[in-house]
């Protein structure tokens, strides 16, 4: 009996923790990744603890102006979403029993019918009115913003809608009634009496059409037209190849979820040992620990400790280490190009050609792997090996992409070897280039029919 | 007529097919404590409703005062009411609650927290103001909701059952003091009730209403020793029915024929009845004893202990019929035949069919 539940205990343990591992290593992985310096988001090997990526994220101006329009398309579709939406729920709680399933039907729908559904029935809807009303395109019909806004409503504003029915039912009837009789008229009995109750629901109805807008992704890339939203700037940004500064926005959101957790935490905590009795419990039992766990004091010492990191973060210098790290791939490249150099030498017999992306100096983790395209191709056969397998080469797909020339029989040979420094090759390894794949794919193009990338 | 008055000329109110209030005709005196008394759905919460504004009569017209009230909402009527389940605003403090009228009128905050104060003052509830709702006990919560009521400086309260969520020590004491307050502040009271006690205590008159009609209206006294219909007799209080036919009428004194023997009773209502009308000749449980030369005779068959009062079940010759005795003495063990009587002065025949004066 005491083994089965020992063996019990040990399979639920270990069922909880693959569990929390399954939910959270990721999230800590990526998190992770922002920190290194290495330009493909990865935490092995480890080369340099630095914030560059924020810099890089930050100083994205598509993505930031995505960010822009996605605040301004929140505002909108939360201010027409909610009241709509309360509405919607008001009309649901006095309609007579018999419509109401009904009238429950048709707000619901929108909900169920799939985001690109909607997002193309919004523009071409408002395109045909647009067009039957002789307006052009730079008018409001064709504006990516309003589209966005009045497509996100079309279903947000049911999700609000849900959230206030639910918070209509425990409303009591009688205390609009009983506003009414002691002489307040409607609107002062709306004002006063329900919309104070119906105050939580306006905030989470709030919250939850922001996030909602916000997150929208099927709908928006319709409706956005020519423009952008962050989350369509954020998915044609994965779509070219991804970099750790996507895990410096993952690590940026994930701060700001876990402040507004703990304060939301801290909040309802203090709200049930009030409603118990201020002596109840430890912490809120005398003055100073009321006040240490008072949700503005939690909220401002994590903003403090958040601002606190930003301001270390930006101060950070990881200049000289990134610098070794380059200095030790120039040093193995210039090995390898000895090595190869030399082997050139013993084979006299074939025409010499430095490739322009192997000239000394190039600190670029790639230029080695992808300059070797080129020497590499068919009359060198014994080139790619080391060059693919070449230890300290970091980029996984440098390997990979520099690998595909020597594989592709059409790849001629001498085309990069012949154009010496202005080749693609060189201008996608030059030093100070982030992406990891601006080398891979400007490699690619000399043997181009060839490799997709 | 005052502006205290209330006048329900001919008030009919349906909803659909189904009649809720039947050609109601009363007119409620200024400063009057009034009550209307039936089980629940026979219309006296409607009519309530209707006094206060929150439904309009299908038929007829509301007076207060003198003045139609048709079209006249409920905020714009000089009623207020007290909801069965106080409908307190949970969100405010005990204050505000009470200067909610005067905050909807506009009045200034200060002078909303003076009244407040003194009201509280009225309900002996004095300091109280700054507690939440949830904070006071059902009795507290039960004064507040008059406060409110009050602090609309109505000229009349209407109160819905207000007592019925109480427990029955709370409940007799705030008998009392809704009187008292009635008494101090003179207002015209209406009030709804299922609960007889509470009626016949606190009222000056009682309306008592059954499946929509006003069966009878009057002073809580001629309404339990004088019912005029059979239903009035039944609901008001306990009473023991016993069938019969007349056999004789002299004024208001009526022999009827009873399985128990001739028995004799007043014609409720100052009816005259014709020789074999079928009839009901209802006395109060309390009304009979046991009296050695009694007008007729029934079998024990039980007696239950209530404290104060021992409640014996007889039957009488297929007719039961039930006792209310004070004191003690030995208990009457079941099947003993004992001899009954009572005051017939104080006892009613009522036509069988049920037709009303």
């Amino acid at each position: 009996m005491s083994t089965g539940n020992a063996t019990g205990r040990v399979f639920s343990v270990g069922y909880t923790l693959l569990f929390f591992a399954f939910l959270f290593g990721p999230l800590l992985i990526m998190s992770a990744t922002a920190f290194n310096s290495s330009s493909f988001p990865r935490i092995t090997p480890w080369e340099c603890f630095t914030t560059d990526w924020f810099g890089v994220l930050i100083s994205n101006t598509r993505l930031m102006q995505g960010l822009v329009t996605s605040i301004i398309i929140g505002v909108g579709v939360v201010a027409i979403s909610v009241p709509l939406g309360l509405a919607g729920a008001l009309a649901l709680a006095e309609i007579t029993p018999s419509l109401r399933s009904a009238l429950y039907t048709v707000l619901i729908t929108p909900v169920l019918i799939p985001g690109v559904v909607l997002g193309i029935s919004t523009i071409v809807f408002w395109g045909d009115l647009g067009r039957s009303l002789g307006g052009g395109f730079s008018t409001l019909f064709f504006n990516g913003i309003f589209l966005t806004v009045i497509g996100q409503v079309t279903f947000i504003a049911a999700y609000a809608m849900l959230i206030f029915s639910a918070r209509l039912q425990r409303f009591d009837p009688t205390l609009t009634e009983a506003a009414l009789d002691l002489g307040a008229t409607p609107g002062q009995a709306f004002r006063k009496i329900l919309l104070p109750f119906l105050r939580p629901a306006i905030g989470s109805a709030a919250f939850l059409t922001l996030l909602a807008s916000f997150e929208n992704y099927n709908t928006t890339v319709f409706t956005i037209l020519a423009d952008n939203t962050f989350t369509t700037a954020l998915a044609s940004k994965v779509r070219y190849g991804t970099d750790p500064s996507l895990s410096a926005l993952a690590v940026i959101i994930i701060a700001v979820t876990l402040i507004g957790a703990i304060v939301h935490e801290a909040y309802t905590r203090r709200g049930e040992a009030l409603v118990a009795g201020p002596a109840k419990s430890g912490l809120y039992a005398n003055r100073l620990g009321r006040l240490a766990v008072h949700p503005l004091t939690v909220f401002a010492l994590l903003v403090g400790l958040a601002g606190f990191a930003v301001y270390g973060g930006m101060h950070h210098e990881s200049g000289a280490c990134q610098g070794r790290i380059m200095e030790g791939k120039r040093a193995e490249q210039e090995r390898l190009i000895e090595e190869q150099q030399r082997r050139m030498k013993e084979n006299a017999a074939r025409p010499q050609a430095p490739a322009a992306g192997s000239a000394p100096g190039n600190p670029s983790p790639f230029g080695g792997a992808f300059g070797n395209v080129g020497p590499a191709a068919p009359p060198a056969p014994a080139a790619p090996a080391p060059s693919g397998s070449a230890p300290g080469n970091p980029s996984p797909f440098g390997g990979a992409f520099g690998n595909v020339g020597p594989a592709t029989p059409s790849v001629p040979a001498a085309p990069p070897a012949s154009m010496p420094p202005a080749g693609p090759a060189s201008s996608g390894s030059a030093p100070g280039n982030p992406s990891p794949f601006g080398g891979a794919f400007g490699n690619v193009a000399p043997g181009a029919p060839a490799p997709p990338p | 007529m005052t502006t205290r008055d209330v006048r329900l000329d001919h008030v009919t109110i349906r909803f659909g097919a189904h009649i809720a209030v039947d050609n109601a005709l009363l007119t409620i005196e200024g400063g009057e404590f009034f009550s209307f008394l039936g089980p629940s759905g026979c219309g006296k919460t409607t009519l309530l409703r209707c006094v206060s504004g929150f439904i309009e009569p299908t038929e007829g017209r509301v007076l207060i005062g003198g003045k139609d009230m048709a079209r006249v909402g409920p905020n714009k009527r000089p009623t207020a009411l007290i909801f069965q389940n106080l409908a307190l605003f949970p969100l405010m403090s005990v204050a505000d609650n009470i200067a909610f009228p005067l905050e909807v009128r506009g009045v200034g905050r200060k002078e909303r927290r003076r009244r407040a104060d003194e009201l509280l003052e009225l309900i002996a509830l004095p300091g109280l103001g700054d507690k939440k709702v949830y904070e006071l006990s059902g009795g507290q919560r039960q004064r507040v909701a008059i406060a409110r009521a009050l602090a609309v400086e109505p000229d009349i309260l209407l109160l819905d059952e207000p007592l019925s969520a109480l427990d029955l020590k709370l409940r007799q004491h705030m008998r009392t003091e809704l009187r008292a307050i009635q008494k101090q502040v003179g207002l015209t009271f209406i009030y709804i009730t299922h609960d007889q006690g509470e009626a016949l205590t606190m009222s000056d008159r009682v309306a008592v209403m059954n499946a929509g009609v006003i069966e009878q209206i009057d002073d809580p006294v001629t309404i339990y020793e004088r019912p005029k219909t059979p239903f009035v007799a039944g609901f008001v209080g306990e009473t023991n029915t016993i069938a019969g036919k007349v056999m004789s009428q002299s004024g208001l004194d009526v022999v009827l024929d009873t399985p128990l023997g001739p028995l004799s009773g007043m014609a409720g209502g100052g009816r005259h009845f014709s020789v074999g009308d079928a009839c009901l000749l209802f006395v109060r449980p309390e009304q009979l004893s046991v009296q050695a030369a009694g007008a007729f005779s029934a079998t024990v068959v039980k007696e239950e202990f209530e404290g104060n009062l021992r409640h014996v079940f007889l039957d009488g010759a297929g007719t039961p019929l039930r006792l209310s005795r004070v004191g003690g003495g030995a208990p009457l063990a079941p099947g003993t035949s004992i001899a009954l009587s009572y005051d017939h002065t104080r006892s009613t025949v009522l036509p069988a069919s049920g037709a009303r004066a």
